[in-house]
C-alpha cells in the first residue's frame, strides 16, 4: 500500500470521483491551473477541464449558493472554501439553505453537496487565516460535519461525502497536509459518523479523544505514555456532527477517565458538547474529571511566539493526561 | 401586440386568484388562524401572472420572500398553497416551510426563500444544471429591489455572465424595501442599469399593465433561451398592502397609495377586456369563479390534520 500526503489523498479522491460520476464537479478559488491553494486540485484541470473544474470568482456565498441550486438538480458539486476562515462567508448558503432545504420542502429535494475547507494554523498565517472553527458547525441541524486526521481517512472520507446524499463539510487542515500516511489501493469509502480508535497495547487508563490536527498530536502522546508504562486509548473522533458516542462511552467504560484535545477555542463547541454528553449519560463511569485542552479563546496572533501560547500544544495534552491519572 | 381574449380572460382570472386568496390570508391573519408572519402581493398580480404565463411550465422558478402570487401564476393548488402556510399536512411541505420555505419540485418551481436574496444563486445554481444537462429549460428568479443590494446579487449576476447560464433574474421593483424608499437605498436609483456591469442585458418596464409584462418577460425568455447568457428585468410594481400583517405604512402617504391604486391592474385588465369586446358578466363570473376556489381551499385547509411529532422530527436527512 502507497505511502500519500494528505492533501494527495484528497486529491485522488476527487479524482476518482470525478472520473466515476459526470455529475461529480468542482467548484472555487484558483482550483484550476494553479492547483488551489493547497494544491489539493493540482492536475485535476488538465485532466477533467473546464467543464468539471469551475473556478470561480471570489464570491464565497453565492458560488456555495450556486452549488446548493446545482445539488438540488441532481449534481454533486464539491467546493473548495480556500480557508476555513472565509466558511464565515458562506455561513448562510450553508446554514439557511443546504442544511434545511431536505426537511423544510418537506423531503422533496436533496442536496448532496460537500464543502472542503482548511481549518486550522499552521504558523504564522494570523488571526484570520489559522481558524478551526467546527465549533461554528456543530450547532446546525442538517449538515454531516467531518474531520479527518490522516492521509487514509480523507481520502475515503472525502469519498464517501461525495456519494452522501446530504450535505456535508469536509474539515481538512493545513498541518495535515503534508504528513504522509498509508492509504490502501483501489476504490475505497469510510463511514461518515465513526470515530476511530487507535488501541494500545497495554491496559488502557484513560481515554484520549481528539480530532483532525490534534489526533497525529495525541498519537504521539500515547506513544509516549506507553513507554513509561501507562496505556492510552485514543478516540479520534472523525465525525464532529454527529458524534459517535457510542465508541467514546465504550472506551471511557474501560478507561474512567478522559481528556479532549482539540484545535478549535474552548468554548461552546465539540469538547463542551462531548463533555456534556458524557455528564449526560456517563457520570458513573468517570473516575476523575473530564479534562479539556483546546485553542484559548482568543484570536490567533500572527507571532509564531504568540500564536503557540494560544494554539494548544504537545505538552498541554501530556500535562492534561498526568492531572486526569494523578487525580 | 395584444394577448388573445381567452387567455386574457385566464391570466385575468389568475390575478383575481391571487388577489384573493391575499386578501383571505388577512381575514385568516385577523382570526387568528394563521401563524408567523406572511408578506401579500396585492398590486403586484400583473407581474407574476405576466412573466410567468409568458415562460413554459417546464422551466423552473425560484421566488423570495412574497411568493404566493408566482406560486399561484404556476398554477400550484390553492388549496395545499393554503394548507402550507397553515402548518398543515396537505400543504406542498407538509407544513414544515410554510410562506416563505415553499417549494413544489413537481411543478419546477425551486422554493421561496426566507432569506432576502438567498434564492439568487441557489436560482443560478439550477440554471448551472439545466446547462451543463444541455437542457433547454432556463431559470427565472424573482426577487425584489430590495433583495438586489445584497451581496448574493451583484456575486450572481457576475458569475451568471461569466459562464452564461439561462437565467432570467427578474427584479419586482415595488419601490420600498419593507419600509426603506429605493431612493435611501440603492445609489443607482434603479435596478436595470446594474445588469451593465456585469455585461449582460438590462432591461425595465411597467409592471402594472399586464401585457406590457407578458410580452417584455417573453421576449427576454426566448434570449435567455436561445443562449445569448443571463438577463436582468426590472419589473416596476406596486405593494398596495404593507410589508407584513403588522405594517402601519407610516412610510409613505395615503395620497401616493391612492394615485397608485387607480392603476391596480386588476381593474384595469377589466376594464380592457370589456373594451375588447367581453361581456361584463363574462369577466366578472371567471372572477367569482376564482373567488370560490379560494374561499373553498381555505375551507379546506383549515380542516386539514397538522403533523405530529413523528412529521416534525423525521427527514433531516435523505437516506
Amino acid at each position: 500500500m502507497p505511502e500519500l500526503y494528505y492533501s494527495k489523498a484528497v486529491n485522488e479522491a476527487l479524482d476518482e470521483e470525478l472520473a466515476r460520476d459526470k455529475n461529480v464537479i468542482l467548484m472555487g478559488e484558483d482550483i484550476g491551473i494553479y492547483g488551489g491553494a493547497f494544491g489539493a486540485t493540482r492536475g485535476l484541470f488538465e485532466k477533467f477541464g473546464a467543464e468539471r473544474l469551475w473556478e470561480t470568482p471570489i464570491s464565497e456565498n453565492s458560488f456555495t449558493g450556486l452549488a446548493v441550486g446545482a445539488a438540488m438538480m441532481g449534481l454533486r458539486p464539491v467546493v473548495e472554501i480556500m480557508f476555513m476562515d472565509f466558511i464565515a462567508l458562506a455561513l448562510d448558503q450553508l446554514l439557511n439553505s443546504a442544511g434545511k432545504l431536505h426537511y423544510m420542502y418537506g423531503g422533496q429535494v436533496n442536496v448532496p453537496l460537500v464543502m472542503r475547507t482548511p481549518g486550522g494554523a499552521k504558523g504564522g498565517y494570523g488571526p484570520s487565516h489559522s481558524q478551526m472553527l467546527s465549533n461554528l458547525l456543530v450547532g446546525v441541524p442538517g449538515i454531516k460535519v467531518v474531520a479527518p486526521s490522516n492521509a487514509m481517512q480523507v481520502k475515503g472520507i472525502l469519498k464517501a461525502a461525495i456519494r452522501d446524499d446530504n450535505p456535508v463539510v469536509v474539515i481538512e487542515n493545513k498541518r495535515l497536509y503534508p504528513q504522509k500516511g498509508i492509504v490502501p489501493d483501489g476504490d475505497y469509502t469510510l463511514p461518515l459518523d465513526k470515530a476511530v480508535v487507535f488501541s494500545s497495547k497495554l491496559a488502557p487508563t484513560l481515554t484520549l479523544a481528539s480530532y483532525s490536527s490534534m489526533t497525529p498530536v495525541c498519537l504521539a502522546v500515547q506513544q509516549a505514555f506507553e513507554k513509561a508504562g501507562i496505556g492510552i486509548e485514543v478516540v479520534d473522533l472523525v465525525s464532529l456532527q454527529p458524534l459517535d458516542t457510542a465508541t467514546v462511552f465504550a472506551s471511557l467504560r474501560k478507561t474512567g477517565r478522559i481528556v479532549i484535545a482539540e484545535e478549535a477555542c474552548l468554548t461552546g463547541g465539540v469538547g463542551a458538547e462531548l463533555s456534556a454528553l458524557i455528564a449526560e449519560h456517563c457520570l458513573d463511569a468517570l473516575e476523575a474529571p473530564i479534562a479539556r485542552v483546546a485553542a484559548k479563546d482568543l484570536p490567533i496572533p500572527s507571532s509564531l511566539a504568540m500564536e503557540k501560547m494560544i494554539l494548544p500544544q504537545p505538552d498541554d495534552v501530556v500535562k492534561a493526561v498526568k492531572k486526569t491519572l494523578d487525580y | 401586440m395584444q394577448i388573445p381574449n381567452e387567455q386574457l380572460l385566464e391570466m385575468y382570472q389568475r390575478m383575481v386568484l391571487i388577489r384573493t386568496f391575499e386578501e383571505t390570508l388577512g381575514e385568516l391573519f385577523a382570526k387568528g388562524a394563521l401563524g408567523g408572519t406572511s408578506h401579500l402581493c396585492i398590486g403586484e398580480e400583473a407581474s407574476a401572472v405576466g412573466v410567468i404565463s409568458a415562460a413554459r411550465d417546464t422551466d423552473w422558478l425560484i421566488s423570495n420572500h412574497r411568493g404566493h402570487g408566482h406560486l399561484l401564476a404556476r398554477g400550484l393548488e390553492p388549496r395545499r398553497v393554503m394548507g402550507e402556510l397553515m402548518g398543515k399536512l396537505t400543504g406542498y411541505c407538509r407544513g414544515r416551510g410554510g410562506s416563505q420555505h415553499l417549494s413544489a419540485m413537481d411543478r419546477h418551481f425551486l422554493g421561496t426563500n426566507g432569506i432576502t436574496g438567498g434564492g439568487i444563486p441557489i436560482a443560478a445554481g439550477a440554471a448551472f444544471a439545466l446547462k451543463y444537462q444541455h437542457k433547454d429549460e432556463i431559470a427565472i428568479c424573482f426577487f425584489g429591489d430590495g433583495a438586489s443590494n445584497q451581496g448574493t446579487f451583484h456575486e450572481t449576476l457576475n458569475m451568471a455572465s461569466l459562464w452564461k447560464l439561462p437565467i432570467l433574474f427578474l427584479c419586482e421593483n415595488n419601490l420600498y424595501g419593507m419600509s426603506t424608499p429605493i431612493a435611501h437605498s440603492c445609489a443607482s436609483g434603479s435596478i436595470a442599469p446594474r445588469a451593465a456591469a456585469y455585461n449582460m442585458h438590462g432591461s425595465a418596464c411597467d409592471g402594472l399593465d399586464l401585457e406590457t409584462v407578458y410580452f417584455t418577460a417573453q421576449a427576454a425568455i426566448e434570449r435567455v433561451r436561445a443562449g445569448n447568457g443571463p438577463e436582468l428585468l426590472e419589473v416596476m410594481t406596486y405593494r398596495q398592502c404593507g410589508h407584513s400583517k403588522n405594517d402601519p405604512r407610516v412610510y409613505r402617504t395615503r395620497e401616493e397609495e391612492a394615485e397608485m391604486a387607480k392603476r391596480d391592474s386588476i381593474a384595469c385588465t377589466a376594464a380592457l377586456l370589456v373594451q375588447r369586446g367581453l361581456a361584463p358578466e363574462a369577466v366578472e363570473a371567471a372572477a367569482n369563479a376564482a373567488r370560490a376556489t379560494i374561499a373553498a381551499a381555505a375551507e379546506e385547509a383549515m380542516n386539514a390534520p397538522t403533523g405530529g411529532l413523528q412529521d416534525a422530527t423525521s427527514d433531516l436527512f435523505a437516506n
